[in-house]
């Protein structure tokens, strides 16, 4: 539990995973991706990963086959209409109609 | 040795910026501000003071620049009036809020509509609550003098400062100034350290998006919300008040001249017919008390220095025997009545009972006032021998109101 106080006189953070908050809960979307026809999971190898470079939040991972964090994806869908393979699918999260 | 020269307001202030070592200026010219910003520009260009002077294209991008300046560590300069003030107005907010001890000189000069060059104090009167410190000077002399304590105040305090003097009444008009030694303002003003000191070892991400509630950082830390901030900047305002007059009285030690800090009293120890206002009107109502003395009333001048933070405890103890107050104002809150009256009845709301108070609107874009006028609008309120303390609107001096 945090229990050191805040002692800067402005605000400001470090860079450092989820400083922005755990923002993957603004999500009503996210991103499924079909290793079927994704180009590097095919491939096996470091190939297309337009995804990755793509994803604003930086929270698809250049792993093989790539990877997405959900904690923080907020689910904008560009990964989706970005990969050439059409391999990303957007879909509703629970609870959302 | 200190040496004596008779300047402009204007140039009093530039020959301050450049005693107190800024690093950067950024400015965008705009009447009466104008021959500041020029004046430090040569200062700058023949190398007599090391500075970088950023040319913007205007007022908020000159505020913007000092703000990233101070954000790594320059201490940082700009200048302007009026329209110019107000297109800084957002980032006005953001100086104060990222905590960095910029000095303005704002050279008050009424606002537009219609266009005015002249002076009265509506544009840093509209910037009241942005959360800067705001000073008024009376006299050259106590601009280039405010300059200087600007810095270390704010720099103590981390609370930017605006040094506010009025447009042609000082800012061109000549008067003999005594310009310290640089050494002297060395020993005074040590160099800038900003409160976070930005490297590579040490990123950070300065002002990100805050939200409603606490936050727990990486490093396990519960960060302060926007409200906590806000809450750090009044508590910093509130504090500034010790600052601003320990710098005052540092100041009067190595100097040998004291402005009176958060205010200064003239013949007051017997007054009874107190006359307030901030900056220049308020030196030229120390001659209208002179008149009124001379007819038998006990007149005596409270010249506020400090407008924000508002020196609330000071007040009352300056005006604990008032019978009357009036104050002369150079600006107007639209709807409602003069800011410094306002603010003056509920600093002493409860404490100083007995007084009657008066509020006059003067000098609207230059409109001339003189020191009998004001002590002839005193005398017939004091003659009028209201019974209560009632809230009055204010009266408009010298203006066709019919």
């Amino acid at each position: 539990m945090a229990n050191r106080t805040d002692e800067n006189i402005s605000a400001m953070c470090t860079p450092a995973l989820g400083e922005g908050g755990r923002t993957g809960d603004w999500r009503t979307l996210h991103p499924v991706i079909d290793y079927g026809k994704c180009i590097p999971a095919q491939k096996g190898k470091a190939a297309c990963l337009l995804c990755w470079l793509y994803c604003p939040e930086g929270v698809v991972k250049a792993t093989i086959p790539p990877t997405i964090d959900l904690n923080y994806c907020k689910g904008c869908g560009i990964c989706a209409e970005e990969c050439p393979a059409k391999a990303i699918s957007m879909v509703l999260e629970e609870g959302h109609e | 040795m200190s040496r004596v020269e008779i300047m402009t307001g204007n140039h009093a202030a530039a020959v301050g910026v450049s005693l107190a070592r800024v690093q950067v200026v950024a400015a965008y010219p705009i009447t009466p501000q104008t021959s500041l910003t020029e004046t430090i520009a040569q200062f700058i260009e023949s190398g007599e003071m090391k500075a970088e002077y950023v040319r913007v294209e205007g007022e908020h991008s000159a505020l913007s620049v000092c703000i990233a300046a101070s954000t790594v560590g320059a201490r940082a300069f700009t200048a302007t009036s009026a329209n110019g003030l107000l297109y800084m107005h957002e980032q006005i907010h953001w100086a104060a809020g990222s905590r960095l001890p910029i000095v303005m000189c704002c050279v008050n000069r009424g606002v537009g509509a219609p266009w005015t060059i002249l002076n009265d104090q509506q544009d840093s009167i509209s910037q009241r609550d942005t959360g800067w410190i705001q000073l008024y000077c009376r006299d050259n002399q106590e601009i280039i003098d405010t300059v200087l304590q600007a810095f270390r105040i704010a720099e103590a305090v981390y609370v930017p400062v605006m040094v506010c003097y009025d447009g042609f009444i000082l800012s061109h008009t000549l008067m003999p100034v005594e310009i310290p030694d640089q050494e002297e303002v060395d020993a005074f003003l040590p160099p800038y350290r900003p409160h976070t000191v930005l490297s590579e070892d040490s990123p950070r991400t300065i002002n990100p998006v805050m939200f409603a509630d606490l936050r727990e950082n990486s490093e396990g830390v519960l960060c302060d919300g926007y409200m906590e901030m806000r809450y750090k900047l009044e508590a910093a305002l509130e504090d500034a008040q010790a600052t601003i007059q320990s710098v005052n009285d540092e100041f009067a030690g190595r100097f040998g001249r004291n402005h009176g800090g958060l205010l200064w009293e003239y013949r007051t120890e017997d007054a009874e017919v107190f006359l307030t206002g901030l900056g220049s009107i308020a030196n030229e109502a120390t001659i209208a008390a002179d008149i009124l003395r001379e007819k038998g009333i006990p007149a005596g001048v409270v010249g506020i220095r400090s407008y924000r933070p508002f020196p609330v405890e000071a007040l009352n103890q300056a005006f604990e025997r008032a019978k009357s107050i009036h104050c002369f104002e150079k600006a107007l809150s639209y709807g409602f009545g003069g800011p410094v009256y306002t603010d003056l009845r509920a600093a002493l709301y409860g404490r100083v009972k007995d007084a009657h108070m008066y509020d006059y609107i003067a000098t609207l874009g230059g409109r001339d006032i003189q020191p009998d006028t004001m002590a002839d609008y005193v005398h017939e309120s004091i003659k009028r021998k209201d019974k209560d303390g009632a809230f009055r609107r204010p009266v408009w001096i010298n203006c066709r109101t019919e």
